[in-house]
C-alpha cells in the first residue's frame, strides 16, 4: 500500500477514533447521557480502552495472516495511542466524578481496592507506551529494548480485563467477549512463536 | 429522616405520568406509520411488540403516610421504570424494562407457611385489601452506589404478618420471588441460586417502615418494579427488597438469602447502608443520584440510607462491621 493511500486512510479512520467521545458529549449536551450519567462515561470510556487496546493487539497476528497485510503495522500507534486517551478520560472520571478530586479519598480508595490497582497498574502500562511511543524514541532505546518495554501492551490489555472482571458482580458473566478476544489474540502469538521455532529447527536440520 | 405533616397532594397528581404513557403511545403511533411506510410489515409489528411499550397498569387510591418523607425531589418514573436491577430479566439496566412484560402477574397469589397458624393462599386482590393503601415516598439506595426516590404503595408488612398469627418459634421471614425461566429470560442466563429468597429478622420484618408494596407513582406496579407485590426497605440495599413475591416462610432459622450465597464475603444477610462498611468492590461513601446531571450527582451516603433514628435501635448491640 502507497504512503500516500495510508495517509488518506488516516485521514479518515483518525476521527472516527473520536466518534464514542464526540456521542458522549453530544449526549451530554442533549441531555441524553441516560438515567445514571457518571456510569454512561465510566463504562463508555472504559469499554472503548479495551476496544482499542484489542484492536492495536491484532494488528500483529492478522499482518501475519498475508504480507500483503503488511501495511497494517502503520496503524498500531494510533490505535494504541487512543487506548491510552480513554483510559485517561476514564481515570479522570475516576478522579473527578467518583472521588471529586479528594487525594486522601483516592489513596484510601486505591490501597483498598484490588480492582482500581490492577486499573491503575494498567494506565500507568499505558503512559509507559504512550510517552515512548515516538520514532526518537525508538532510536534512542534502541530497537530491542524498545520492543520489550512495548510488551507491556499485553500486561495493559491483561489488567484492562481482569479489572472489568474484578468489578462485576458474582453471576454476571459479561466480560467472557473481551475476555475471548483477547485469549485468542495471545494464542495466535503462541501459535505463531512455536511454529516458527518448528521451522527454524527444521531449517537447522536440513542445513 | 424528618416527618413533617403530610402534603395534600399525592405525587400521582404532581408527576404527569399520563403525558408519559401517552408521548409513548404518539411514539409509536407516528413511528408505526413511517414504520410501514419505510420498512414494511414485519417491522411494523416490531414497533407494536409489547416489549416496547409500558406495562399495564392500574390507579391506586391512597392516604397519606406519617412514614412518607418530605422535600425530596421524585426520581422521574421514566427513570425507576428504565433503570433496574431484576436480574430474572437480565443483568442490563434496560433488559427489565424491555423483557418484564413477558411476567403474568394475573392471576397472582402468594401463600404463606412455616411457622405460623393460619397457613394459607393470599390472593392478590384479597392482599391489597387487606389494609388502606398508604403513599410513602422512601429514599432507595442500590448496592452499586447509586439512588432514587420513589413514591411507593403499600402497607407496613406488619398489618400482615399480625393476620397471619406467626408463631413465637418463628425468628425470621423468608420471601421467594416467581420462578418461571418461560417468562424470565435472566433466570436460564443468570448463574445465581433461583428461586430469588431474601429474608428478615422478625423485628425487622415487624418494623413499620418495612412496606408490604403494590405500586409506585399513583398506580399498580410495573413489571419491572417488582410486580404485583413486591418488599420495600429504605434502610437496606436495594437486593433485600425482594421482588414479584409468590411464597412467604415464616421460620426458625436465618433463611438463605440469593446475593449472600453468591458472595458471602460481599453480601451480608442484614445489607444495611453503611458508607463506612463495603464489603464490595467499590466504595459505599458516596452515591450517585439517578436522573442528575453528572457534575452534580454525586453525594454523601449516609448510615442506615438516613433511616437511622427509627432504625438503629434494630442493631444496637451488634458490631455493623462484621454483621453487615
Amino acid at each position: 500500500m502507497s504512503n500516500r493511500a495510508i495517509i488518506a486512510i488516516k485521514f479518515f479512520a483518525f476521527p472516527a477514533c473520536l466518534i464514542p467521545l464526540g456521542v458522549l458529549i453530544y449526549q451530554g449536551f442533549t441531555n441524553t447521557l441516560g438515567p445514571d450519567p457518571v456510569a454512561t462515561i465510566t463504562h463508555t470510556t472504559g469499554f472503548w480502552t479495551l476496544y482499542f487496546l484489542l484492536l492495536s493487539l491484532a494488528i500483529t497476528p492478522v499482518r501475519r495472516l498475508s504480507r500483503r497485510l503488511a501495511w497494517l503495522i502503520r496503524f498500531r500507534r494510533m490505535l494504541g495511542l487512543f487506548a491510552f486517551f480513554y483510559v485517561t478520560l476514564h481515570l479522570t472520571t475516576y478522579i473527578w466524578l467518583y472521588s471529586g478530586f479528594n487525594v486522601a479519598t483516592m489513596v484510601e480508595d486505591i490501597s483498598k481496592r484490588r480492582f482500581i490497582m490492577v486499573g491503575m497498574l494498567g494506565w500507568t502500562c499505558l503512559f509507559l507506551l504512550a510517552i515512548t511511543s515516538t520514532t526518537w524514541s525508538i532510536r534512542k532505546l534502541g530497537g530491542k529494548r524498545w520492543t520489550m518495554l512495548h510488551r507491556l501492551a499485553y500486561v495493559a490489555a491483561i489488567a484492562g480485563v481482569i479489572h472489568y472482571w474484578w468489578l462485576v458482580k458474582p453471576g454476571v458473566h459479561t466480560p467472557w467477549k473481551v475476555t475471548a478476544v483477547l485469549g485468542i489474540l495471545l494464542l495466535a502469538r503462541v501459535v505463531w512463536v512455536v511454529r516458527e521455532s518448528a521451522r527454524k529447527r527444521k531449517v537447522a536440520v536440513v542445513a | 429522616m424528618l416527618i413533617r405533616k403530610p402534603s395534600d397532594i399525592p405525587s400521582s397528581e404532581i408527576t404527569a405520568k399520563s403525558d408519559y404513557l401517552n408521548r409513548r403511545k404518539f411514539i409509536a403511533g407516528g413511528a408505526a406509520v413511517l414504520g410501514a411506510a419505510a420498512f414494511g410489515a414485519d417491522r411494523l409489528g416490531k414497533i407494536l411488540s409489547p416489549s416496547e411499550t409500558v406495562s399495564a397498569t392500574s390507579k391506586l387510591a391512597t392516604v397519606s403516610s406519617p412514614y412518607s418523607a418530605k422535600g425530596l425531589t421524585l426520581t422521574s418514573f421514566q427513570d425507576i421504570t428504565t433503570y433496574n436491577n431484576f436480574y430474572e430479566f437480565g443483568t442490563g439496566k434496560q433488559d427489565p424494562s424491555h423483557n418484564a412484560w413477558k411476567l403474568k402477574t394475573s392471576p397472582w397469589s402468594v401463600k404463606v407457611d412455616g411457622e405460623v397458624k393460619n397457613k394459607k393462599v393470599f390472593d392478590i386482590d384479597a392482599l391489597m385489601k387487606l389494609h388502606p393503601l398508604e403513599e410513602r415516598v422512601y429514599r432507595h439506595r442500590c448496592v452499586e452506589a447509586w439512588s432514587l426516590v420513589v413514591p411507593w404503595i403499600g402497607y407496613s408488612l406488619s398489618e400482615f404478618i399480625k393476620q397471619c398469627e406467626p408463631l413465637s418459634s418463628a425468628r425470621y421471614v423468608q420471601f421467594l420471588s416467581v420462578d418461571n425461566p418461560s417468562e424470565e429470560p435472566g433466570i436460564r442466563s443468570v448463574d445465581l441460586h433461583w428461586p430469588y429468597s431474601e429474608g428478615l429478622r422478625m423485628d425487622e420484618a415487624m418494623h413499620p417502615l418495612t412496606l408490604l408494596t403494590f405500586g409506585l407513582y399513583g398506580q399498580t406496579l410495573p413489571n419491572q418494579d417488582g410486580a404485583p407485590v413486591r418488599i420495600v426497605l429504605p434502610w437496606k440495599y436495594g437486593y433485600k427488597s425482594a421482588k414479584s413475591i409468590v411464597h412467604i416462610r415464616f421460620v426458625k432459622d436465618q433463611p438463605r438469602t440469593t446475593w449472600n450465597e453468591a458472595a458471602p464475603s460481599q453480601y451480608g444477610f442484614y445489607s444495611n447502608v453503611n458508607p463506612d462498611v463495603d464489603t464490595v468492590p467499590w466504595s459505599q461513601k458516596y452515591e450517585r443520584i439517578i436522573g442528575a446531571p453528572f457534575w452534580k450527582a454525586r453525594q454523601p451516603t449516609v448510615i442506615f440510607n438516613g433511616y437511622g433514628d427509627q432504625v438503629a435501635s434494630l442493631y444496637k448491640g451488634m458490631n455493623l462491621r462484621k454483621d453487615f
